[in-house]
């Protein structure tokens, strides 16, 4: 795969498609990898990286790279391609400055889980099949990669790419019961109590050192209330323990029915907090109150938030009062 | 940091007797920034007004603080004074201490501390306040008046008497509403279609009127003086311009089994049909529920016999789209289901009748041609029983808790006529009370009692049982404490009456509010009935409230001096609490947009100053002031806070939660 990525990405610079392409380059040690724009063959040659690691999303980086003059490619996974189209929706990306090449996802694999399956000093990971080849400090050792996959593509929801100009690799579908909501259905059946006390739990490990903001594909604004001092919510020591997760809370609330469930929070966390599931609690009931939605799913819907119709349901009847109208 | 003065009223005794006046200005007074407070009997009178203008002007107050009624009441009253003492009238704020303390405590200090409370958090806000300048907008001088039953021709005959053109958009076929299908009216008894069908002529004449028969409103936007509507001509299959109404098609259409909706049903008509001879307009509608050419494709005898050469199968549905200055609604009632009473057989036997249904059975156009007879086999009638308030004054969920206020009459008038015409019948009528406070009223049903003989007995029916042919029914008089067991021919119920099944979504369409009945809210139940909150939409008829024909037509022409107030004017002040963006901190992700009821947001590309002496171009929301009504939907929606309403900005409403939680 990544040589099929790597020649489209020289070929679309080389016949003049692009002036620049958008992937992934090795960063402090070989499975961090972080979004790159290459400009020459050379670059390309030498650096770009494609492997069971660039799970980084990089649709939000078209935000800045699709207003610079020129043509920029970008290499989407299907996940990323939801963020994509939710982008375009929001007028946040400049779509004919950007070219588009799908590439088919099965999942990306997450270090801590190859850690935690007992390989230590890991210099190397190649896949094969559905296997990974480890080179260690050790010596060699082989795994599933199944048991590597990240949280997140374990319940992936969808491997269709809903926005590209050309792909590589074979289209996917989208996955029905993924069971990207059991974790939420379990919080949901937790007392009041047990609840703020795993929330409490997690939160208060945060270090607001902004990762979900900066990484998250909802998050665009020209000025952010946690950086605007007129907001009355700005970046600022936290008090207590409460006030850190009311950082998390309001973001959720900011990206609420925009939101296409990428996990990027998630995978940047320093802290493992789990906030994807505060976004998909908003997901779940917004499906349930307003009908099924995916957020960049299209082009065309409006999120169930910013639209109001006359049968909009109340949530309070449906959740307090047992889905009676007064 | 703003001057504040502090009016603390007493409004007589309505906030004196549970809040301690004194205290709170007292308390008020030592708030930061306030320089003056101080209490009065009623701030809204003359002398409470005079009060603080001298204030402003002796204290310099840069921002006025009123403790009183609701905003809804006297916002405007104290913004006027403020303009007149030379403060900008969006410098006073209201802290409404009488519908949300006085009124709702009984206990003296905890509603003093509330309205403290309530005080403090007003001045938080004022201390935020700006100057604002209201702009103007221009007055589109036509009125468009919804539902054409005797309210809506009342009110657009007045309006066009006025000068004004006035459209009436009704969804039936014909225009008359509800009092077509009434014989006599109370309490003079003269004959409905005689009283009525000489004013739909003259809405159909009049040179300032359109009429819009068979349509509906689809869509509704802009603000007073501004509305933008869109009319549905729904397809009648035969072109209105063109049909004679000569009826040739309405006795040759071989459909012969439809249900007369204009006789309720008690007999038939043709799949294409002129709903009465005195119709307006006079045009042939064909049903496309019957009609078998519509359905199938076969048949055409219409058209075949059709010499005008109207009928057009293949007519769509029109969109017409028209400005309006104001907007009447006169949507009007219909009697409720009776399915939910079962006890009085009205399901069961064909003899148990609505009293809508007996005044088609009374009618001379009626199904019977005026004779009075049993729908079950046609024979004349000898016993009848009246059952009142049969779904009004419910307590049980089935009916409405309101008083229909009309049955009462039309059931002595129903009883009067009956025994005028057929000496030969008993006539019952069971009742929980008889109101009749209306002139004339009581002497015309002391008439029906004393001249007529009709036996009225206080008491409810609890149960119709038909039995061989009979209708066996069974009640309780309560001044004779006995139980009463009639055989009676037929039984006539005066279901209640409720507001036309459309109103709701013409309400939400027009963001104007309704009551738990789906009855239209008066802007003032006493000062202003036959407005609604909703600036340039106005009331007429039922829709506000059950009402008879003479209260209808008062209200239906006071409706129409309001219209003809607004549309005189050339301008009209606008609100300038509207919202507005940031474009600094814009995304232009069109997130307000989507959420404005109003379409009062663009966008546009704008260049910026970026980094380095660059310029950069991003896409910007604009408000447009005029359109804009200030509902505040666009500044939660936006994510990054780009958006905030002026008067009612974010850090204004903080800053009160603030004071009310410190």
């Amino acid at each position: 795969m990544q040589e099929l990525i790597k020649a489209k990405a020289i070929e679309l610079l080389e016949n003049g498609t692009v002036d620049r392409v958008l992937g992934w380059k090795a960063g402090e040690f070989f499975y961090d990898l972080t979004p790159a724009v290459f400009t020459s063959r050379e670059e390309i040659e030498k650096d770009f990286v494609y492997s069971v690691f660039s799970g980084a999303n990089l649709s939000k980086y078209l935000v800045k790279e699709s207003r610079k003059d020129g043509k920029v490619a970008a290499f989407l996974k299907p996940c990323d391609t939801y963020s994509f189209n939710q982008l375009l929706k929001e007028h946040r990306i400049w779509r004919d400055h950007v070219h588009v090449v799908g590439i088919a996802c099965d999942g990306m694999c997450d270090m801590e889980k190859i850690r935690a399956y007992g390989a230590k000093g890991v210099l190397s990971v190649e896949r094969d099949g559905d296997t990974l080849k480890l080179e260690t400090l050790y010596g060699p050792m082989t795994m599933n990669k199944a048991d590597a996959e990240a949280e997140r593509c374990i319940c992936c929801k969808s491997r269709k790419l809903v926005a590209y100009d050309e792909k590589i690799g074979e289209d996917g579908d989208v996955i029905e019961n993924s069971g990207r909501f059991d974790m939420v259905a379990k919080l949901e059946a937790m007392t009041p109590d047990e609840r703020y006390a795993f929330w409490q739990g997690e939160l208060s490990k945060c270090i607001r050192c902004n990762a979900c903001r900066d990484v998250c594909p909802a998050c665009t604004c020209e000025k952010c209330v946690f950086d605007n001092p007129k907001s009355g919510i700005a970046q600022k020591a936290a008090v207590n323990s409460f006030e850190e997760s009311m950082y998390h809370i309001i973001r959720a609330f900011h990206v609420a029915s925009r939101c296409t469930d990428c996990g990027e929070c998630s995978r940047v966390c320093p802290q493992n907090i789990p906030l994807h599931l505060l976004n998909r609690k908003f997901i779940k009931d917004i499906n349930e109150l307003y009908g099924e939605y995916q957020s960049g799913a299209d082009l065309e819907t409006r999120p169930p938030l910013m639209n109001f119709t006359q049968e909009d349901c109340e949530p309070s009847v449906v959740y307090e009062r047992g889905g009676k109208q007064a | 940091m703003q001057r504040i003065g502090v009016f603390v009223c007493w409004c007589g005794t309505n906030i004196a007797a549970t809040v301690d006046v004194k205290a709170v200005a007292e308390a008020l007074g030592k708030e930061p920034g306030v320089v003056f407070a101080t209490d009065y009997q009623y701030m809204c009178s003359q002398a409470g007004q005079d009060m603080i203008r001298d204030a402003i002007k002796e204290h310099n107050l840069g921002g006025v603080v009123i403790c009183s009624c609701s905003p809804r009441m006297h916002e405007t009253t104290f913004r006027k004074t403020a303009e007149k003492a030379g403060l900008n009238p969006y410098m006073v704020e209201i802290a409404n201490i009488r519908e949300q303390c006085s009124w709702i405590h009984k206990d003296m200090p905890t509603a003093t501390e509330k309205a403290v409370i309530l005080g403090r958090a007003a001045i938080a806000k004022v201390h935020l306040n700006a100057p604002l300048t209201a702009g103007e907008s221009p007055v589109t001088k036509r009125a468009l008046v919804i539902g054409g039953g005797i309210a809506g021709i009342q009110t657009a005959l007045d309006i066009a008497d006025a000068g004004f053109p006035v459209d009436i958009v009704e969804k039936k076929p014909t225009i008359g509403g509800k009092m077509t299908q009434i014989d006599k009216t109370f309490p003079t008894l003269d004959c409905a279609a005689c009283i009525l069908t000489p004013k739909m002529v003259e809405a159909a004449q009049n040179e300032n009127i359109r009429i819009f028969s068979y349509s509906e409103v689809d869509s509704v936007k802009g603000f007073v003086g501004n509305f933008h509507a869109t009319i549905r001509r729904k397809a009648r299959y035969v072109k209105e311009d063109v049909c004679t109404g000569c009826g040739l098609c309405t006795e040759k259409c071989p459909q012969k089994k439809v249900p007369n909706e204009f006789n309720l049903g008690l007999d038939n008509r043709r799949a294409i049909y002129i709903p009465f001879a005195q119709a307006v307009p006079k045009v042939a509608t064909i049903d496309p529920n019957y009609c078998t050419m519509l359905k199938s494709g076969k048949c055409g005898v219409c058209a075949k016999v059709c010499t005008a050469g109207a009928i057009d199968y293949k007519q769509k549905d029109e969109f017409i789209e028209e400005d309006y200055g104001a907007i009447v609604v006169a949507t009007g009632f219909n009697p409720i289901k009776l399915d939910r009473y079962d006890e009085y057989a009205y399901s069961q036997s064909p003899d148990v009748v609505t009293s809508l249904e007996f005044e088609r059975l009374m009618n001379a156009a009626g199904p019977t041609a005026g004779t009075l007879l049993r729908p079950s086999d046609g024979e004349h009638p000898h016993t009848l029983v009246f059952v009142q308030c049969v779904g009004s004054r419910e307590t049980r969920d089935c009916g409405k808790p309101y008083c229909s206020k009309i049955c009462c009459m039309y059931t002595a008038k129903h009883a009067m006529l009956c025994r005028e015409k057929y000496p030969d019948t008993e006539v019952y009528v069971f009742y929980i009370d008889v109101r009749t406070p209306g002139k004339n009223f009581d002497e015309f049903y002391r008439r029906a009692v004393e001249e007529y003989g009709v036996h009225y007995i206080k008491g409810m029916v609890g149960k119709v049982v038909p039995e061989n042919g009979k209708l066996k029914v069974q009640a309780s008089d309560l001044l004779s404490n006995e139980q009463i067991h009639i055989d009676a021919d037929m039984v006539i119920l005066a279901a209640a009456i409720e507001p036309d099944e459309s109103a709701r979504s013409i309400a939400t369409m027009l963001t104007a509010s309704m009551d738990t009945n789906d009855f239209f809210t008066e802007a003032h139940p006493k000062l202003r009935p036959v407005e609604s909150p909703t600036a340039g939409i106005f009331l007429s008829g039922v829709c506000q409230g059950p009402k008879d024909i003479p209260e209808t037509v008062a209200q239906a022409g006071a409706a129409a001096s309001k219209v003809i107030g607004l549309l005189a004017k050339d301008h009209l002040m606008c609100n300038p609490c509207v919202a507005e963006a940031n474009e600094l901190m814009c995304n232009g992700c069109s997130s307000c947009e989507k959420v404005c009821p109003y379409g009062a947001i663009t966008y546009s590309d704008k260049e910026f100053p970026g980094p380095n002496r660059t310029r950069v171009l991003r896409r910007v929301a604009s408000v447009n002031p005029a359109v804009c009504q200030g509902c505040g939907a666009c500044t939660v929606a936006c994510p990054s806070g780009a958006m905030d309403l002026k008067g009612f900005s974010t850090s204004q409403i903080m800053a009160e939660v603030d004071a009310i939680c410190k």
